[in-house]
């Protein structure tokens, strides 16, 4: 039987019989993660389904993001909870200053390989498809299965294969590319489905790009977001994982539901206008809107990729008197080496802020929430009604260069207004 | 056959998400008793009072429920008296998340576009058959896997008959 990737890491997760998109079946993980925002309800769900231990403790990570660092009592208390619960477990935690946010951690220390299954307490989970890995979002009651059980509740999805053809322009990066898929699929059109990204312009990317591009697949309705695994996978986790993979790809003649067709040779720098990630337009579009504050960071754009393009462009330059720009690496690794290239000096020069890892501003925690009137151009993943904070914000997400050039300008601007004469990474 | 009386509550929107229906603020909030009064809160927080009285029945648009893995929009709508969520279509996590908290999500357009808010309906829990003005409107069935699950009342449940088996 011809089959998709999806079907064949399923399929070889269930001791190798067939499966077919639709059915509902228990897959066994590979790993479990869990963060302060969803372990701790896990937690309580576990007790109540009378479970003592986990089901493997090797297979447990956990990660304080969300709320870290605490930024109120009932926060504090759940990042205790969670960092004696993971002690009494002998699971791996990342604490503040050891890990940050959590898909980049993971993929950072060698978690995640292709192949893999990951059921993650975050709908972002999805990211680890840039690896090749089915890893997918879940609540606390499915967690707290997979804690118990080592296994939860799917059904196998269908594919839609999108094929980037050609090669990104200047200031193109992985955010425009998953950024003009939402302009064709919307934000519902992959429910059911996983994405598979392949063509010239898939191959192409850096790890950073994809990670870029699988962790929005989820804001199309998808369950996951692949690049099957290649030399750059391979090359990325040489020296950061002792865990067996071996590169998968869907058989030629597999069911295929959708195909997308994307010529990079004509898409310029998108941005995503209040209140959907699937409302995209062309940057220059929104040319000229005041804005009021410039995140970049999270699970989606907080790369070391993201922090050179933004330095690039602020190099020499100050942001904008009206405008709060903050900067969050998205793992301390990520923290540690943009210190290294002087990258944090550059925004700090700039009058920029930068933060410790953390969730914080991206869904309206802490560290930057927006006010009534305001506006954020961030890089982050959803621009909801209210996910920074006040309902009568608005939220615009882009690329790196574009929130840079803008937090220069005060207003939205193409980065080629700002950075003309720098060079294009 | 598990046929209640309830009312309909209409959120004919397309695209809720969770953000709207539990803003992220309060996910350090866990007990769903507690969660409750944050539910709808960006969206409309006066839909909460229609949730007073008895068992309702949620009618919503396409892709109802996008977003977040957020679990309280579900386990606060349980609290609250809602028994069912019928909609034209639902995002992958928030069914999941329905089921496991034993309040079935089914896909039934037809029954969306025929209710209308406040009507008395009738529903058959375990199947989605549902009765608007007399009329009946079959729901999409699930997979026998989530069926099993919503049988045992939820994820708890069915986690623990599976235990006691082993």
């Amino acid at each position: 039987m011809a089959q998709t990737l999806v079907q064949k890491i399923m399929s070889r997760h269930l001791d190798g019989r067939d499966v077919v998109p639709g059915e509902a079946v228990m897959l066994p993980i590979d790993v479990v993660l869990g963060n302060d925002a969803s372990i701790n309800g896990a937690i309580a769900v576990l007790k109540n389904m009378g479970v003592e231990r986990v089901f493997d403790p090797a297979k447990v990570v956990t990660v304080a993001d969300h709320f870290a660092p605490a930024k109120d009592v009932k926060s504090a208390i759940l990042l205790h909870t969670m960092k004696q619960w993971a002690d009494q477990q002998a699971v791996k935690h990342y604490g503040l200053g050891k890990g940050g946010i959590e898909h980049t951690v993971l993929i950072e220390e060698g978690w995640i390989v292709p192949g893999s299954v990951i059921a993650g307490g975050d709908s972002h989970t999805c990211t680890y498809g840039a690896l090749g890995a089915f890893g997918t979002g879940v609540g606390i009651s499915d967690l707290a299965c997979c804690l118990a059980l080592g296994e939860f509740w799917q059904v196998v999805p269908e594919t839609i294969q999108v094929v980037f053809k050609g090669n990104k322009r200047a200031f193109v990066t992985g955010k425009d590319l998953i950024l003009s898929v939402l302009a064709v699929l919307g934000v519902s059109g992959a429910t059911g489905a996983v994405l598979e990204f392949t063509g010239e312009g898939a191959e192409a990317l850096s790890i950073d790009e994809r990670m870029a591009v699988s962790n929005m697949a989820v804001e199309a309705g998808s369950e996951t977001g692949f690049f099957p695994a290649d030399q750059i996978t391979a090359d990325y986790l040489e020296g950061r994982t002792t865990k067996p993979w071996s590169a998968e790809r869907s058989d030629a003649d597999a069911e295929i539901i959708r195909t997308v067709h994307i010529d990079l040779d004509t898409i310029n720098p998108l941005i995503a206008l209040p209140h959907s990630p699937g409302n995209v337009a062309e940057v220059r579009e929104a040319r000229g809107r005041k804005i009021h504050q410039v995140y970049i960071g999270n699970c989606a754009n907080g790369t070391m990729t993201d922090l050179r393009q933004a330095a690039g462009v602020l190099k020499g330059k100050k942001v904008h008197p009206d405008i709060r720009m903050i900067v969050v690496p998205a793992s301390q690794r990520i923290w540690r080496q943009a210190d290294q290239e002087g990258l944090l000096n550059i925004f700090a020069e700039a009058g920029a802020a930068v933060s410790m890892p953390t969730c914080g501003a991206c869904f309206g925690g802490h560290n930057g929430v927006m006010g009534p009137g305001e506006r954020a151009l961030t890089t982050t993943n959803r621009n909801f009604k209210g996910r920074m904070g006040s309902a009568e914000a608005e939220v615009y997400i882009a690329n790196a260069y574009v929130a840079a050039a803008s937090a220069v300008a005060g207003e939205i601007v193409e980065p080629q207004q700002v950075a003309d004469h720098m060079e294009v990474a | 056959m598990m046929n209640i009386h309830a009312k309909a509550i209409l959120i004919p929107d397309d695209n809720v998400d969770t953000d709207v229906l539990y803003p992220g603020k309060y996910l350090n909030v866990l007990d769903p008793q507690e969660a409750k009064a944050h539910l709808f809160e960006g969206l409309d927080p006066k839909l909460r009072d229609l949730l007073k009285e008895g068992d309702t029945v949620l009618f919503v648009g396409e892709n109802f429920g996008s977003g977040s893995s957020r679990e309280q929009p579900a386990t606060a709508m349980a609290a609250s008296g809602v028994r069912a969520v019928l909609g034209k279509s639902f995002a992958r996590i928030f069914a999941r998340n329905c089921v496991n908290a034993g309040m079935p999500a089914y896909r039934n357009a037809n029954a969306v576009l025929a209710v209308k808010q406040g009507d008395d309906i009738e529903i058959d829990i375990a199947t989605g058959l549902v009765t608007v003005s007399g009329q009946a409107f079959p729901s999409e069935q699930m997979q026998p896997l989530p069926k099993e699950i919503l049988a045992a009342g939820g994820m708890v449940p069915w986690v623990k008959e599976n235990l006691d088996k082993e």
